[in-house]
Formats: structure tokens, C-alpha cells, sequence
């Protein structure tokens, strides 16, 4: 068994593409640093992320592959799925061994597999647009957590950059403990290393938040829930359209 | 368009976003640095940087921050409760057809197609829309409405200021794509359009809100009224309601048709005139950039489903008629003898509308084909696509690989989408079942309308329409035993 070890970046992924055909050998594996290594293995290769390198995969891929595939591959990078390095390595050397581009062969269980798991990261960025809501905090900033699936804040990033551009935001990630900070011109990474979020019901500590915020938040709910229409009421497809794991930031679920 | 943002995306992503980024900022609470300093101050994430150096501005305290929204308590929330009330059953919640960035500096965009659902009612309504009154004060005494003249219920109105400050709140923390602005009747139609036009106007002149705004028209208001408030919305709908002119006026003795159909045709006639000035300047402002949109109620008067259908296929032929919801008569107000005692509001019916609908905007239908003259009202057992085929077998089965589209769109199992790459990939290779399947045909109800490239099988020919549709209804009456509640309410765009 040969594991490739990377650095967990995107460059890291493709540095590891190019060292797999420099040095002709093939890994079984690829992780990153931040998975388990397990135990006994026979050759374990340190992949050194080098820019110039995973440059010239790129600017190969992008001659090989269409502009909506090579986006599929950095979509696809923020999935949360068991195995995924290897598949996205896997998928990446085939491009480079077959003459015509694999994207359209569905036959291939990694081109499928990836399609696949293409339409569930965009659909988890959508959810993310639809379910985000901001707490507005008291120094102004409007803070939104939130615990998607994947790792899909870069992606949600320039719809609310335009949307919300004349306030203070940060949108937070709290399981993957990072988030997005928009200070009216740009926007860079944060992590806070105290998040000011009551753990239970989701809302930000009382100190921390806006004087008026409660009562906003208090309004939506009320608003809400006048108005579904009694007679109609589904609880299965409330269920489905907005999955329960969303209900703890969303004011009028809580 | 997508596909350009992907790109950039995918560059930012290996440029500059790692999983691990290297440089992090990190912002503490102040305890950890201003230790000596009381709790009293707090800091969340307040950063300035200096020389390269991250220093933490400790923000002011909670209680010596001055709002501007002191208006806002808890008499606006009454108000909010008995007008959210009051709007709800107005079904129409398409944030749909506009896209508009963000002009530097607002807020708000609209991202077109379907709009963004924020949430969904316990009955699966998408909220998108903030859907509120400016007031359920209403000068008129329509039998099929809540805010009728004659009901005994608490009645209260927005101001101006309260409805502008819910909307932009509500939209800074992403609770809504917009707001859908309607209104009971004030002394009068244009005394009420009035007052609306300064909520919306305020939106987007004062707070320079790029959101999503959908106004009601109030009946009989004026041509300069309604050419005023298409300048700031993206959609306006004036509602029909009843279908027909005589129960109109057997149920609103104050409305007629008449004051309907002329504010739509001065949202017509707008936006005609507009299409022309924006040839000549490519930047004249928009008139309502997603046209109008208007309801009818179902169940309420006695119309047969053939003269609600014929209504709507004479408004889209109008270009600016982008929809025509109907909504399933709700009792709301009993003890009225003019209105049929429902128990339950007719959902059925109502969604067999909405596919009739669909049936017209899509699939080539005219709205006479859709029922008989003699059985006037939609079958609540099947689809009207399939109702349709089983009154005229004669016209199957349809070769697959040789008939033209449109009769392949009339076949049941068989979607726009499918249609298309049907008529598309039926030039490479003959179709045979694995195909239409792989294309994504229902194959268990399109088998007994189709041939294909294997011999023909059981067809509707063979099994007569009485069979076919016993087999289709069937499987859908165990489902319906198994879970009743499964109806979707889905209002496609
Ligand atoms: S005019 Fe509108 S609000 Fe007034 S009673 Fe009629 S339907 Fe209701």
C-alpha cells in the first residue's frame, strides 16, 4: 500500500498529481494531513505543496477539460465525503491518461461519483443562501452562523457580498470553526476562538447582541407563524423543505 | 453567466483559499487581553490593523448605543401579528423573473429564476416574499374575504416609517428576498395606492433597497397611480378573484371587472412603452421588470374549471401576464349564504388548475382542449395530461422516433425536457425503452401511449382507455391510503 499525504489545499492535491507521474508511481491512497494515517503501511510519501508544480497541472487540466468540469473539481473539493482526495486524484490522472476528455463518461464510477457529488455541494450552497440568517451583534456586525454539510462558504461568498453590501457581516461556519468577515470593502478569513453564540438556543450571547436584534427576531417569529394556514398544515413536507438541522439559527424554529 | 463565476470562484479557491490557511486572524474575546477591564465591554470582532499589527477596538457597551428604532415595540408587533394575518391568503410567493445586481453602495439584489425560498409554512408554502398589508381597514364588504367591512375583527394599520423599518430589517438578516405590499381600501382606491406607493418608493429611493418588491394594484386606481408605483416595482397583480363578472358582483356589490381589467391594461400598456424608450436609451429605468401577475379563487361561486380556464388563457395573452395563481377557497367567513359551506378547502381541484395552467403555458394546449364542453370541470383522478389521452385515444400510440414534438409533448409520462432530447438524440440512434428511460420518460405511464423502436407492446389501442386508466389511477389511490397527506403545494415558475 502507498499513501500520498498532502497539506489538505486544493495546490496540495494537484502537487500530488504531479509527483505521482514524475517519480511513475501510483498511490493507492491519497489523504490529508488532517485525516487518520492508519497503522501499518509500507510506503508512506510526504507530498511538499509547490505552486509551480500544481500550476502546470492546472494549466493542464484547464486544456484538457471543459470550464464547467475543471469548476466541478474545486466545487467538489469542499465536499465532506469519505475518500474524496483519492477519487478527485483518481479522476484528475484519468483525464491526463485518455485521449478524449472522460467528463461526459458516466460509466466511470468516479465521473459519476462526482457528478454526483457536484449537485449535492451546490444544493448545500443554495440551502446555505436560503437558511443563513444574520443576528445583528452590538458593535453592528451582522453575524451569521451556520452548520452546512459541506464546506461551502466560498461559494456563498459573492452572492452576499452583492446583496449585502452596505453592512458588516460575517458568516461563520461553526463546524468547520471558520468564517467569512465583510468589512465593507473586502472580505478575508477569521476564526474566533470565543464565538459568542449560546450553544443551546443558537443565539448570540445577550451582551453581544444589538439592542433592537431581540426584537426583530421576536417579530420574524411571530410573523411566521401567523401565517401558515391551518387547514393545510403538512408536517412531513415542512420536514423536507427545511431540514431540521437548519432550525437551530432560524429564529422562527427556535 | 455560471459558468464565468465558477471560474472565478475555482481561481480564488486555488489561489487563495486553503482549508488551512497559514495567516490567520484571530480575534479574541477582550477578557483574554483587556483583563483588567471590566466585562462590561465586549468585543466581537471590531479590527483595525496598524503597521501590520492587529489591535482590538473594544466596542461601546450595549446600553450607551442610541437605535433609531425606537419605534419599534410592541405595538408594531400586534400590528405585525393581525396584518400577517390578514395577507396570508393571498397564495402568490414567486420572487421570480427579474435579476438586478446591487448598484454600489445599496442593498439587495435579485437573483431571478426561481428566487431564494427563506423558509416554508408548517403547510409548505416558500416565504420569499415579506407578504403584509399596509392596512386591513377595507371600505368594501367582499363575501370571501377576512378583512370584509362587515367583520368583526381587530383592525390596525402600518405607517409608512414601521413598514419600511420591518422590510429593511428583515432583509439585512436575510429573512426575505423582498416585500409583497397589498392593502385593504382607505377612503378610496387612490387614496390607498397612495400611501403604498410611498412605502415602496421609500424602499428604493430613501434606503436604496434592491430587493425584490411585488405591489398590489387596488382595484380602480388611477393611470397615473398605477404608471407611479410600476416605477418602483418589479411586479404588480391586480386580482381578479371571481372569474366571472355577475358572481363578482353577487360577492363584491363594490367591484366589477371592469375596475380590474383597467389597471392591467395600464400595467400593459407601461410596460410596452417602456420596452420601446429602452431600445432608444439602454438605461431608462425599468418599468415592473417582472410583469403582472394576478388569482383567482377556486370553489368559492359556481364556475365550471372551462370558464376559469378560459379566463386565464385570454390573460396570458397578454405579453405581461406572467402568472395566474388560484387559490382554493378558504371559508373564512361563515354564515354568509351567498358562499358554499366548505369543511376543507377544494386542494385538488386547485392543483389540477395549476396543471391545467402549466398545460397551457408549455405543452401547446388551447384552454378548450382541456375539458369538454360537456364535462366542463377538471377530472380529480387524473392529470389533465393524462385526461386528455384517454379522451382521445385515436390520437396514439405516438411513434417516439418518427412523430413531431408537440405530439410527443402530449404524451403522458413524457416532459418539456424529456421532449427535447427526445427530438435531439433520436437523430444520432434509434429510441428504444432503455433509452427513454435513461432520458428520464415515465415509462409506466408512457407504455401505453407510445411505440418505439421494439415492437409495440400493450398500448392504449389494445387496452382501451377504460383499462389504462384504472392501472394509472390505481397505484396513485394506494399511495394516497398510505400517506393522505401528500399533496403538494408547489407553485413552479
Ligand atoms: S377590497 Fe380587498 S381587502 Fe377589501 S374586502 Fe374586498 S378583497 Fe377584502
Amino acid at each position: 500500500m502507498i499513501y500520498f499525504i498532502y497539506d489538505a489545499t486544493f495546490d496540495g492535491l494537484l502537487t500530488a498529481v504531479f509527483e505521482s507521474f514524475d517519480r511513475k508511481l501510483i498511490p493507492d491512497k491519497v489523504i490529508s494531513e488532517n485525516e487518520q494515517i492508519p497503522l501499518f503501511i509500507e510506503q508512506i510519501v510526504d507530498i511538499a505543496t509547490d505552486e509551480v508544480k500544481s500550476q502546470r497541472v492546472w494549466k493542464g487540466l484547464q486544456k484538457k477539460l471543459s470550464p464547467s468540469a475543471c469548476s466541478m473539481l474545486t466545487v467538489n473539493f469542499l465536499a465532506d465525503y469519505p475518500n474524496l482526495s483519492t477519487i478527485l486524484f483518481r479522476y484528475i490522472c484519468k483525464t491526463f491518461q485518455s485521449e478524449r476528455s472522460i467528463e461526459t463518461n458516466f460509466s466511470d464510477n468516479d465521473v459519476l461519483e462526482l457528478s454526483q457529488l457536484y449537485r449535492k455541494v451546490r444544493y448545500e450552497a443554495t440551502r446555505v443562501m436560503q437558511f443563513l440568517r444574520f443576528q445583528k451583534s452590538s458593535d453592528d456586525i451582522f453575524f451569521g452562523p451556520i452548520a452546512p454539510l459541506h464546506n461551502v462558504l466560498p461559494l456563498v461568498i459573492s452572492h452576499f457580498t452583492d446583496r449585502f453590501a452596505d453592512q458588516k457581516w460575517v458568516i461563520y461556519d461553526t463546524k468547520r470553526q471558520y468564517g467569512i468577515f465583510y468589512d465593507l470593502k473586502s472580505t478575508q478569513e477569521i476564526i474566533l476562538d470565543n464565538i459568542q453564540v449560546e450553544e443551546t438556543t443558537g443565539k448570540l450571547h445577550k451582551e453581544a447582541m444589538a439592542e433592537d436584534e431581540k426584537i426583530f427576531q421576536q417579530m420574524w417569529k411571530e410573523y411566521f407563524n401567523s401565517l401558515a394556514i391551518k387547514e393545510r398544515i403538512n408536517p412531513k413536507l415542512h420536514r423536507q423543505n427545511l431540514p431540521r438541522r437548519f432550525w437551530k439559527y432560524l429564529p422562527e424554529k427556535r | 453567466m455560471i459558468e464565468l463565476s465558477e471560474i472565478l470562484i475555482g481561481r480564488f479557491l486555488r489561489k487563495k483559499w486553503k482549508k488551512q490557511s497559514v495567516q490567520k486572524t484571530i480575534i479574541r474575546s477582550p477578557e483574554n487581553y483587556f483583563s483588567t477591564i471590566k466585562l462590561s465591554i465586549y468585543v466581537i470582532i471590531s479590527i483595525y490593523y496598524k503597521n501590520g499589527i492587529q489591535i482590538l477596538i473594544p466596542r461601546k457597551p450595549a446600553y450607551l448605543q442610541k437605535s433609531y428604532l425606537r419605534n419599534m415595540n410592541d405595538a408594531t408587533l400586534q400590528k405585525l401579528k393581525i396584518l400577517a394575518e390578514s395577507a396570508k391568503y393571498d397564495v402568490s410567493c414567486a420572487s421570480s423573473g427579474t435579476v438586478r445586481g446591487n448598484k454600489s453602495g445599496g442593498l439587495g439584489n435579485t437573483v431571478g429564476g426561481m428566487g431564494i425560498c427563506h423558509s416554508f409554512t408548517e403547510d409548505g408554502r416558500c416565504v420569499a416574499l415579506f407578504k403584509i398589508m399596509l392596512t386591513n381597514h377595507c371600505i368594501y364588504d367582499c363575501a370571501y374575504c377576512v378583512n370584509r367591512r362587515s367583520n368583526d375583527i381587530p383592525r390596525t394599520a402600518f405607517t409608512v416609517d414601521e413598514l419600511t423599518t420591518l422590510t429593511i430589517e428583515f432583509y439585512r438578516r436575510n429573512y426575505i428576498e423582498g416585500l409583497f405590499l397589498s392593502s385593504g381600501v382607505m377612503q378610496n382606491p387612490d387614496y390607498t395606492m397612495e400611501r403604498m406607493i410611498r412605502v415602496v418608493k421609500n424602499l428604493r429611493v430613501i434606503h436604496r433597497f434592491n430587493g425584490y418588491i411585488h405591489m398590489k394594484s387596488i382595484p380602480g386606481a388611477s393611470r397615473e397611480l398605477v404608471r407611479e408605483a410600476g416605477m418602483y416595482a418589479d411586479r404588480l397583480s391586480v386580482n381578479i378573484e371571481i372569474p366571472t363578472e355577475e358572481n363578482l358582483k353577487l360577492l363584491a356589490p363594490e367591484k366589477d371587472h371592469q375596475s380590474v381589467f383597467k389597471p392591467m391594461s395600464y400595467i400593459h400598456q407601461g410596460m410596452i412603452e417602456n420596452m420601446e424608450e429602452q431600445k432608444k436609451y439602454r438605461h431608462a429605468p425599468r418599468f415592473v421588470p417582472a410583469g403582472q401577475s394576478t388569482q383567482m379563487i377556486v370553489g368559492a361561486t359556481s364556475e365550471t374549471d372551462r370558464e376559469i380556464l378560459s379566463v386565464s388563457s385570454m390573460l396570458y395573452r397578454q405579453p405581461s401576464m406572467k402568472r395566474v395563481y388560484y387559490s382554493g377557497y378558504v371559508p373564512v367567513n361563515h354564515f354568509d349564504e351567498r358562499l358554499p359551506a366548505l369543511q376543507v378547502p377544494p386542494l385538488v381541484r386547485e392543483n389540477r388548475l395549476y396543471q391545467a395552467d402549466w398545460l397551457m403555458r408549455f405543452y401547446y394546449f388551447s384552454a378548450d382542449e382541456i375539458t369538454e364542453s360537456e364535462r366542463p370541470n377538471l377530472d380529480l383522478d387524473v392529470d389533465p395530461k393524462l385526461g386528455w389521452a384517454l379522451r382521445h385515444p385515436e390520437k396514439f400510440p405516438v411513434d417516439i422516433n418518427k412523430a413531431d414534438y408537440e405530439m410527443i409533448l402530449r404524451t403522458p409520462g413524457i416532459g418539456v425536457k424529456s421532449a427535447q432530447m427526445i427530438v435531439a438524440s433520436r437523430q444520432h440512434t434509434k429510441l428504444g425503452y432503455w433509452e427513454l428511460k435513461k432520458i428520464g420518460v415515465v415509462m409506466k405511464r408512457a407504455q401505453y401511449f407510445i411505440t418505439c423502436n421494439e415492437l409495440p407492446t400493450f398500448t392504449i389501442q389494445e387496452a382501451r382507455p377504460e383499462y389504462v386508466r384504472k392501472a394509472l389511477t390505481q397505484k396513485a389511490n394506494d399511495k394516497k391510503r398510505k400517506n393522505p397527506d401528500q399533496l403538494l403545494l408547489n407553485f413552479p415558475e
